[in-house]
């Protein structure tokens, strides 16, 4: 039972584990130059009845482009290219400079951090907690900052090696996403 | 003959206070409005209006260098917060947050009467459900993050519509919460002065205010290393008013100096010295007072331009003193005087053909110059010989002349090496012939390169918009106005949906006409009404009724909602887009709709199709800029190819003998060939007054030429004579040659041909004087 206390102290309160750690998450992910992927997104809202799912795929190219083409319910593109983001919907374009607003800014780098193993982005606005092996690992972001704190309680990503599985936004008005990710080719 | 002296005298003196009167009360203007049309056409008018009063005209951008980016910032915030209290600027934006906030709840209160898609098919039961369900979808988006608290009271997402129009367009870079340039090493400042853009005085004044308080900002945090760059059109007008005034002055005074010293050289007498100046001294100011009688204003450039004036004018008090010395004033003015009179009038064809200019600065040029050369060339004949009766003769000046004559004697030897270098210069100048022009208005401007290309980096940094495309619409009033508006813009919005335009701004965004507030207002159906098709609508939506409460109140209060004035507009920044976008005029209202280049480059043609029938006007300004110069151009073509025929006109009357005005003419068109080709050799791309200048040469250096002309008529060529020739050519060179120090295009155009074509054309006609009757 002490045994069992301990190995769960050891497991909850660690934030790296001893044989898989963050620097070895981050080799790894830092090693994957790219992409193209499919994702169903699902996100669960208190205002609506049943969960609003999007579908569509995304591509991703080292070290700061990224592509998420949303096929339903309605087509949208979205690309990031350094801290420009696009948004392309309906025939219109909306362009926001992420420099101009960090808290979108964090939020865009939990997901850029992660692609490119970039631990100090992902340590300046988050503290990392990892679990599980290079085979399924399961990575916690939670927010440092008081300002990206009041919007997302807590981002989960999930993977196995290089690939990252699924992420999960749980915001802090109680509304969460979950997007899966499922590789098309690897590079 | 003392009496007559005196009474001549006090005419002149009369004469002279009363000009000096005029002059006292002249308005005179050092800014760039010489360059505007004096005749615009309607498209012409738009960009004068632009110019002088358009919003872009008193935007100036401003960069704050050095420091680190958190101290830039800060002193960011805290000019912005000093200047916003100044009533002198109308806005100063740095891209702070708070500002954004008061115009998104401007947009979100008003939203139905603002959003173009209220109408009364979007309230239907099947409007409402593709409505709401695009709203649904985009909460499954990321940009649904945003809007996710405002579906309760904005289901069908007028907002979002309102607010994508707002977003158009390039932002700028942002550092620690403000504007930053490109490469973030900048903080960016946008200020909007009060001042109109033609009101330099007013710009000047907010310039100084924007400096001052800067370094006062910069002083109180201790940041010596943080610097303030400015840059926009009140502060081209600025500087170039400071180069104009500056020049005047300084050009005058080195052009007097140098001519006085040469004169005092040659005279050894203060009385001959000042009674030489006398004429010139009158032709400068009749200049100035027939400007101001006929134009009202009197541009700077004009003033600068007495420089050379005095050169020209002081040449016939030298003839006279001069020439007289030996013979007496009667056999002066029998012997002399007509030939003087003919160079006299071929001057005046010359600057006379340019009162007819369209282009203001030369066409007050030419009245100057005109009025100035006739009145000193009038004193000297009439007022000088009665007041130099006592003066202390003439210093021989034979010695001169005589070495003079030998050099004549061995010039004509260089007669085929001219003609071989006129030949290679000509050849030069056909071959080159398409690149001998600049093309650009900007050929004109006084701004100076660094002027230009610190502007153009800040402009860049900041992604100021350049409004060159405009659709422009003329109305008797605001509704009208405003209702032209939107009709303009329906049409635009097709361009947009093709791709063909990347977008435009209208004032009737944010400030509908009360006709399509009406309508829309009367599109709304009422709270119950709504209540109940809202049940069918959302049948199968993941959006229960239910929880669109909030909407029924919003729909509620909208149909009660009084119209939105423009005073509602009040506090936001809306409402300085609205008001640089819809002006009042002398006779109803303008509204300008500036339209922004998408992926591929704005096609005029397929604007003006699209606009066919709206009222709007399509100006591309640039094309415009540049239609205009090259009227000016050709204008300044005719127009010199029109005083050079007046000028062979009179001297054909005068003469009566085609060789001889042949000879007259043959050495100053190889003048103006060889100076052209000079100066494109030394690398100056030719504009509009180099154009004015090639004329000056002839109208001008014919004064020489003619006295060689009196060689042919078997008149002797004295030594006195070529003495005087030779100095008045100097004074002439002296003149026009300090204008090509000028910074000022203008300016130093004219001066840089017309200098060294006086010169040229002496020394050609001497080369070319007729073998046989050399003396």
């Amino acid at each position: 039972m002490k045994r069992l206390i301990a190995c769960l102290f050891l497991v909850f309160t660690l934030p790296a584990y001893a044989a898989f750690d963050v620097a070895q998450l981050m080799n790894d992910l830092a090693k994957h130059k790219g992409g193209k992927a499919k994702f169903v997104e699902k996100r669960t809202i208190s205002l609506l009845d049943k969960p609003v799912i999007s579908t569509g795929e995304m591509s991703y190219t080292a070290p700061d482009r990224l592509e998420k083409r949303t096929l339903t319910p309605k087509p949208e593109l979205l690309t990031l290219d350094k801290d420009l983001l696009s948004i392309e919907r309906e025939g219109q374009k909306l362009s926001i400079n992420l420099s101009n607003q960090p808290e979108a800014l964090a939020f865009i780098d939990s997901i850029r951090g992660t692609l490119t193993g970039n631990r100090a982005a992902l340590e300046k606005n988050y503290g990392l907690y990892l679990s599980g092996n290079s085979d399924k690992w399961v990575l916690t972001l939670m927010p440092s900052e008081q300002k990206i704190a009041a919007l997302v309680v807590r981002i989960i990503v999930t993977g196995s090696k290089s690939q990252i599985r699924s992420i999960e936004y749980l915001q802090a008005d109680g509304d969460r996403s979950l997007m899966t990710i499922e590789a098309i080719e690897t590079k | 003959m003392k009496q007559a002296a005196g009474r001549t005298f006090l005419l002149w003196l009369l004469a002279m206070l009363a000009g000096a009167a005029i002059v006292w009360n002249s308005r005179f203007s050092a800014d760039m409005s010489f360059i505007l049309p004096a005749h615009p056409t309607a498209e012409q008018q738009v960009l004068v209006d632009q110019f002088k009063e358009g919003v872009v005209s008193r935007l100036l951008m401003l960069a704050i260098d050095g420091a680190d980016a958190k101290q830039r910032a800060e002193l960011s915030r805290e000019l912005r917060g000093q200047l916003e209290k100044m009533p002198d600027f109308v806005s100063v934006q740095n891209g702070e947050a708070a500002s954004q906030t008061v115009d998104r709840d401007f947009l979100f209160k008003h939203r139905y009467l603002l959003s173009s898609k209220v109408t009364a098919e979007r309230f239907t039961v099947a409007g409402l459900k593709s409505a709401i369900g695009d709203s649904v979808d985009l909460l499954a988006s990321p940009a649904g993050m945003m809007i996710k608290p405002l579906i309760p009271q904005d289901p069908t997402g007028e907002f979002v519509t309102l607010l994508s129009s707002l977003n158009a367009g390039s932002q700028p870079n942002s550092r620690e919460g403000v504007w930053a340039s490109r490469d973030g090493e900048r903080a960016m400042l946008l200020v909007q002065t009060k001042a109109l853009g033609s009101d330099t005085d007013g710009q000047e004044q907010a310039i100084e205010a924007i400096r001052a308080h800067f370094k006062a900002a910069a002083q109180r945090a201790g940041l010596s290393g943080a610097r303030l760059q400015l840059s926009g059109p009140g502060l081209f007008a600025v500087n170039s008013r400071a180069t104009i005034k500056n020049e005047v002055a300084r050009l005058s005074l080195i052009s007097s100096v140098v001519i006085i010293a040469v004169l005092f050289s040659i005279y050894r007498s203060f009385k001959l010295l000042s009674l030489s100046l006398l004429p010139v001294v009158s032709g400068a100011l009749a200049g100035v007072v027939a400007v101001s009688l006929v134009y009202g204003t009197v541009f700077g450039i004009t003033v600068g331009f007495g420089s050379a004036l005095i050169g020209e004018a002081v040449d016939y008090s030298i003839y006279y003193f001069v020439q007289s010395g030996r013979t007496g004033i009667d056999a002066w003015r029998e012997r002399f005087w007509p030939t003087i009179r003919l160079g006299v009038l071929t001057s005046i064809f010359g600057f006379g053909a340019l009162l007819f200019s369209g282009f203001p600065g030369l066409s007050q040029l030419g009245l100057y110059a005109l009025s100035g050369v006739l009145t000193a060339a009038l004193v000297t004949r009439f007022v000088l010989p009665q007041l130099s009766v006592s003066a202390p003769k003439m210093r021989d000046l034979a010695p001169l002349g005589k070495t003079l004559e030998k050099i004549i004697h061995v010039l004509p030897r260089w007669r085929w090496p001219v003609l071989l270098l006129a030949l290679a210069s000509a050849t030069l100048l056909v071959s080159q012939r398409n690149h001998l022009w600049n093309p650009e208005m900007s050929a004109l401007s006084p701004v100076s390169q660094a002027d230009q290309v610190t502007d153009m980096a800040l402009r860049s940094d900041i992604g100021a918009a350049d409004s060159r495309y405009l659709a422009v619409i003329n109305a008797p009033d605001r509704e009208a106005a405003l209702q032209a508006a939107e009709k303009a813009g329906a049409q635009l919005d097709r361009l947009v949906a093709n791709g063909q335009i990347g977008g435009y701004d209208s004032p009737a965004r944010f400030l509908p006409s009360l006709a399509s507030q009406h309508a829309r207002r009367a599109s709304l159906p009422s709270a119950d009404e709504v209540r109940s098709r809202l049940q069918a609508a959302l049948l199968d939506s993941p959006l229960a009724a239910d929880k669109l409460g909030p909407f029924l109140v919003a729909i509620d209060a909208a149909r009660q909602a009084p119209n939105l004035l423009r005073e509602d507009l009040n506090g936001t920044s809306l409402a300085l887009a609205v008001d640089a976008l819809f002006l009042p005029q002398a006779k109803g209202w303008s509204v300008l709709l500036p339209l922004r280049t998408g992926q591929e480059a704005i096609d005029a043609d397929q604007v003006r199709t699209a606009l066919a029938g709206s009222g709007a006007m399509f100006v591309d300004m640039k094309v415009e800029f540049d239609k205009l110069y090259n009227d000016y151009l050709q204008e300044a073509m005719l127009l010199s190819l029109a005083g050079l025929l007046a000028i062979l006109t009179v001297l054909a009357i005068n003469m009566r003998s085609p060789r001889r005005l042949l000879a007259v003419m043959t050495p100053l068109v190889l003048a103006v060939v060889i100076v052209v080709a000079g100066l494109h050799v030394v690398g100056e791309r030719l504009h509009l007054l180099h154009l004015v200048g090639m004329l000056l040469i002839v109208a001008v250096g014919s004064n020489y030429a003619l006295f060689f002309d009196r060689v042919e008529a078997h008149h002797s060529l004295d030594p006195e004579t070529l003495a005087s020739m030779l100095l008045a050519t100097c004074t002439t060179a002296i003149g026009f040659g300090t204008l090509a120090l000028s910074k000022v295009p203008v300016l130093h155009a004219v001066g840089v041909t017309v200098g060294p074509g006086a010169i040229l054309a002496l020394l050609l006609s001497a080369i070319f004087v007729s073998r046989e009757t050399r003396s």
